[in-house]
């Protein structure tokens, strides 16, 4: 038995200490926001914040989240700040085949969790484990930086 | 701008941001079965012997005895087995699939099988082929003469890769028996293409086939043929269980063993006499791998493009496309043209240096103009605006005065820049518009004044739900939000063709804008309608005759300049890409947002082409780059902002002025980028990728 945070609800989790954190997520909780895009670490579709920290959930093993705090998208859209991202991204059509924007979203969360102003290239370094094939990612930061100017207080 | 280029709000918008959207692997059905692959081991070998585990129930194996139609799946050529009949032609052809409730139970049966083989000899690279599925060349003008007068003969051989589509979603279907039908779901480009394969490995009529596309996670190309084969392997799976049942592909998998661009080799004889330009013999060969999929009209399209922009009087373009034990290639964006496209724009560049010209002075002697014969003596009917692209991107970049800076450089980081210059024929090649596809879209006006655009086009990330529904409620002059599409379902909507070939905007989108103005006169208030168009071809087109490869191979071009800056350390042969600029002409854009999010993303992936997406296969035939890991893709921080601008050249008989889009971004990045290196490093190059790896050999070479 595995307790932890989920989308701040506490939760029991049945899983075994090895189980992906991402299989879980996905099977268990049902919570399919959460993309499997490599189950290597590579490509940041399976982001979730792990104790406000941006992981990828293919890479953490169930028992490493005893007692910890978990964000995953399903949890983070009822927020005020995901409705400003979801705005800003809105404005320049940042999203195209999507796949990759559950875990964009929260990656953009955690930017500007840590840094409300960031310039352009922290916005593409905090972004850099999370690939995305379709944008060439310019809408993408664009949207970041647009949610960072009108979401003045949120962050 | 145009109004109709105002951006509005993506129609997929809320449900994918929100990660409501559903993909193929977030749905689950009641006693759905998982399957996983068997593949062959061996890149050429007969299968002797196949040695089974005792199976628990539940579970079961599916092989080409449980092919109720034909083993084969239609494709243009029915070659491609669905399960391997006694002979497997690439490490990774499919044999068997193991299906079962508990995917880690079909993975240990899975592993407990055994393939006995009895070894043949593979050929694994295109040079050694002597069997050629696909070989094509035509001519005009008096190549030999030209030759024979020539003061001088350049010749050149050109090497492109494998690229792979590295879409984020994986490959992935659903198959399900009900009441006597088939029923297949999930990431695809085509579903009528899905639709027609899997009737045929059934033995299915039509009617007893249903195709429904999910949300797509990106394809790329590599979603067009595919789909196809793993639906006839899933859809046979699913009628021997009589189950539903699911396959979704890991990364590993899907980089090794899916469609990628053909790697290539052009060789190019150019005809120099008194300083012009009189003639290229050009000779194209395209590796397909063991099947022959989508490469006779990926190598088309390549042939076509071989003499770039500009005027060849005498030309001879001869191509083949020919077998290897390899991984089968199949679509990716851009279709064959990037390959020749890079040749041509290197080939260029190279004579210019013999002539003691920069690239783009002699670049702009040749380049062609409205009313032009085209290669396959065809016609360019449009105004060609390459002239105004080149300054423009010499505003944004200073280019002629930066190529001269860069010159004779010394020190440890070195600068360069090159630039290409292209098209993208919009639309299929040649006449399948008209004789193969006859297009069909329709509109469904509901009681309440609701329109609902029925097609077969897929949105795969483009955006093309939103431009559909633009073009209708502008032409009916309605709000956007009384038209909707939802992903197309084989059973609710007309064979409006393939998700492909930059068409659907200009093509399907043209047959919406026609019905919409139908509608608009025939409107009926509080009443139900439909309204349905069909494709026919413009009237100005000169037929096409593949026999001859003569005539216009497209009924209109977008047309392209990239300019692409690099810094090279030539201590650790890293290569920044210090500035990208694209000026796209793609006609009026439906949306400018989409069509700049179409322009940046495809540019991007040419970059990544040009400079990083190194794959090959070992001396066994095995893909060896097979993760993200080592198959490097494009992140954020690799490249700056880029540059894209869209010049207003609208269309005549395209919607709203619109012509293709989707493809033309990814042609023309390979030969900027190589061009800037050459700049930088001060020798000529001959291929693409050009990686850090290739850097360091010119690097130590010159030591």
């Amino acid at each position: 038995m595995i307790k932890f945070t989920l989308n701040s609800q506490e939760v029991i989790s049945l899983a075994k200490a090895n189980e992906r954190l991402l299989d879980v997520l996905r099977n268990e909780f049902s919570l399919t926001g959460v993309k499997c895009g490599c189950k290597e670490g590579e490509c940041g579709a399976c982001s979730v914040i792990l104790d406000g920290r941006l992981v990828n959930s293919c890479l953490v093993a169930m028992g490493h989240i005893e007692g910890s705090t978990l964000v995953t998208i399903e949890g983070y859209r009822g927020t005020d700040r995901f409705a400003a991202l979801a705005k800003a991204y809105a404005a320049v059509s940042a999203v195209q085949c999507g796949f990759c924007i559950p875990g964009m979203i929260l990656a953009s969360e955690c930017i500007l969790a840590q840094n409300p102003n960031p310039t352009e290239a922290e916005i593409r370094e905090g972004i850099s484990g999370n690939l995305c094939r379709c944008t060439g990612y310019n809408a993408i930061v664009e949207a970041i930086g647009i949610a960072a100017k009108g979401g003045q207080g949120l962050w | 701008m145009e109004m109709i280029s105002k951006s509005t709000k993506k129609k997929d918008h809320d449900a994918k941001i929100s990660g409501r959207a559903l993909y193929v692997d977030d749905h689950v059905m009641d006693d759905m079965l998982y399957g996983r692959l068997l593949r062959s081991a061996k890149a050429k070998a007969r299968i002797t012997k196949i040695i089974l585990p005792a199976l628990p129930t539940g579970y079961f194996v599916v092989d080409k005895n449980d092919v109720t139609g034909e083993n084969r799946v239609a494709i243009i050529v029915h070659d491609t087995p669905v399960y391997a009949e006694d002979t497997v032609e690439y490490v990774g052809e499919p044999i068997l699939m193991v299906v079962g409730p508990a995917v880690k139970e079909v993975e240990r049966i899975l592993h407990a099988i055994v393939i006995i083989y009895e070894d043949q000899v593979p050929v694994l690279d295109m040079c050694q082929s002597d069997t050629a599925f696909f070989n094509y060349n035509y001519a005009k003008g008096d190549i030999e003469k030209a030759l024979g007068a020539a003061d001088r003969v350049i010749s050149e051989t050109f090497q492109t890769g494998y690229q792979e589509q590295a879409y984020l979603e994986p490959q992935g279907l659903i198959a399900y028996p009900r009441a006597g039908r088939m029923t297949v779901r999930g990431s695809m480009q085509c579903p009528y293409y899905v639709h027609a394969a899997v009737a045929k490995a059934l033995g299915y009529e039509e009617q007893d086939v249903q195709v429904i596309q999910d949300v797509t996670g990106g394809a790329f190309g590599g979603k067009e043929a595919f789909p196809s084969i793993l639906a006839c392997q899933i859809a046979v799976a699913a009628k021997k269980a009589n189950r539903p049942v699911k396959v979704i592909f890991d990364r590993r998998e899907d980089l090794e063993f899916t469609s990628k661009r053909h790697p290539s080799l052009c060789t190019y004889k150019v005809a120099i006499k008194n300083g012009e330009i009189t003639g290229m013999d050009i000779d194209v060969l395209f590796n397909s791998g063991a099947y022959t999929t989508l490469s006779a009209v990926v190598l088309q399209r390549g042939l076509i493009c071989a003499n770039g922009v500009y005027r060849i009087d005498n030309l001879r373009v001869a191509g083949r496309a020919v077998k290897t034990n390899t991984v089968p290639c199949g679509a990716y964006r851009g279709f064959g043209a990037p390959q020749t496209f890079f040749a041509v724009e290197m080939v260029m560049a190279h004579i210019a240096k013999e002539m003691g010209l920069d690239s783009l002075e002699l670049k702009e002697k040749y380049i062609v103009q409205q009313g032009d014969a085209t290669s396959t003596s065809g016609k360019f009917h449009f105004h060609v605006p390459l002239p105004e692209m080149i300054q423009r991107i010499d505003e944004l970049t200073a280019y002629r005065a930066k190529r001269k800076l860069y010159q004779n450089q010394t020190g440890r980081y070195r600068k360069g820049i090159g630039m290409s210059m292209f098209f993208h024929g919009c639309g299929f090649t040649g006449s399948g518009e008209r004789d193969i596809i006859k297009a069909v879209a329709k509109l469904r006006k509901n009681a309440d004044g609701t329109v609902e655009v029925l097609a077969s086009n897929t949105d795969m990330g483009q955006g093309i739900k939103t431009t559909f529904c633009k073009i209708v409620a502008d032409t009916l002059g309605i709000a956007y939000d009384k038209v909707y599409i939802d992903n197309p379902d084989t059973d609710r909507v007309p064979d409006s063709g393939p998700t492909v070939a930059s068409r659907s905007l200009m093509t399907v989108g043209g047959l919406l804008q026609q019905a919409a103005a139908k509608l608009k006169k025939e409107w009926l208030e509080g009443k139900e309608q439909v309204i349905e168009e069909h494709f026919s071809e413009p009237d100005f087109v000169i037929p096409f005759c593949l026999e001859e490869f003569k005539g216009d191979a497209y009924p209109t071009y977008s047309w392209s300049v990239n300019a692409i800056e690099v810094e090279v350390d030539t201590l650790t042969a890293t290569t920044k890409v210090l500035g990208a600029w694209g000026i796209f002409d793609v006609g009026v854009p439906v949306d400018m947002n989409i069509i700049q999010g179409q322009m940046q993303g495809g540019f991007l992936q040419g970059i990544g082409y040009a400079a990083m997406e190194q794959m090959d296969y070992n001396e066994k035939g095995m893909i060896r780059n097979n993760s993200f890991s080592d198959y490097i893709i494009p992140t954020a921080v690799d490249v700056p902002k880029l540059v894209t601008e869209i010049l207003n050249n609208p269309y005549t008989h395209g919607p709203y002025g619109a012509k293709g889009a989707g493809e033309l971004p990814l042609v023309g990045a390979a030969p900027a980028y190589v061009e800037a290196m050459e700049n930088a490093l001060g020798t000529n190059l001959h291929k693409a990728p050009f990686t850090q790896e290739d850097t360091m050999r010119v690097l130590q070479g010159r030591r």
